[in-house]
């Protein structure tokens, strides 16, 4: 079993293609559920503590906007982690966790420059990229160790 | 450790969500079931919900989609019920992509028949400055 990246790393379509070939998905979601499950946070993830802050300055330099920083204290830990990612482009909903884009760019370089198997593609429009679009996820997916 | 994972059927499915809850219901697992308008949401302890979850796909395995939750149901950070009404955080997402999961369906049904699909045709992209520019000295030359 391989730990697999999804970028967005909310799509729910890409971490049930990985988890259904047997693979973990990594996503922001399993991240949150560790905040929530940190007793003296009230309101995770929207509480930042002073560890996040300080996880989030290994990315992205102290000037960067708190935004980028705040996202990349879950995001990092998860590119660290990741053994291979699927990165698709194109979604036309960005919001919340992937709704910055100076933070999607960030993760892009930051998995691109890890050396490890990457997989991009855009979202389907129409029954035939769909079609193309899951084949190249389950060749992509069952050709990782 | 407890997990919840959300259970979405696409809208071509035959599937309904509380068919979802009745089979969780009659399978006998200690598994908390919550249907919502685009499907249902489990919580329970990870070994159950990993049992559970097994046999929901086997009810439509191209047509039923699971993933990761971070609050359990009903928590008042998340719960709209709790916070004046909204969509809560993260739904836009799931209404995006449950908008072209029939086409990820017949992705899936083809590539578990063996469909061999030729790769999608190239789509125009955006004219670049040097071709419009090749192109204006071309007709006004």
């Amino acid at each position: 079993m391989v730990k697999v990246m999804v970028y967005p790393p909310t799509s729910m379509i890409l971490s049930d293609l990985v988890e259904r070939m047997g693979h973990e998905a990594l996503v922001i979601s399993k991240e949150v559920r560790k905040k929530i499950n940190t007793p003296g946070l009230d309101s995770p993830p929207l509480n930042i503590t002073p560890e996040d802050t300080k996880r989030g300055l290994r990315y992205a330099a102290v000037d960067v906007p708190s935004g980028v920083r705040g996202r990349m204290a879950l995001i990092g830990p998860m590119i660290e982690m990741a053994d291979a990612a699927i990165m698709v482009q194109g979604g036309g909903c960005n919001l919340g966790c992937a709704g910055c884009e100076r933070t999607n760019e960030l993760a892009g370089f930051l998995l691109r420059t890890k050396k490890i198997p990457i997989l991009e593609m855009r979202y389907p429009e129409d029954e035939t990229e769909a079609k193309w679009f899951v084949r190249k996820i389950r060749e992509f997916l069952e050709g990782l160790e | 450790m407890r997990v919840t994972k959300f259970v979405v059927t696409s809208q071509d499915s035959e599937v309904l969500p509380s068919d979802i809850a009745q089979m969780i219901y009659g399978s006998g697992h200690d598994v908390d079931v919550k249907e919502t308008c685009f499907g249902v949401m489990i919580d329970g302890e990870e070994k159950e919900i990993d049992e559970v979850v097994k046999g929901i796909r086997a009810m439509d395995p191209s047509g039923i989609f699971i993933k990761d939750r971070g609050f359990p149901p009903g928590d008042p950070r998340r719960c709209r019920g709790h916070r004046g009404g909204g969509a809560r955080p993260g739904f836009y997402m799931i209404e995006y992509e449950s908008k072209i999961l029939p086409l990820i369906s017949k992705g899936l049904a083809a590539d578990a028949g063996g469909d061999e699909e030729e790769p999608p045709t190239e789509k125009a992209e955006w004219l670049s400055s040097d071709k419009l520019e090749a192109i204006i000295k071309k007709e006004f030359s």
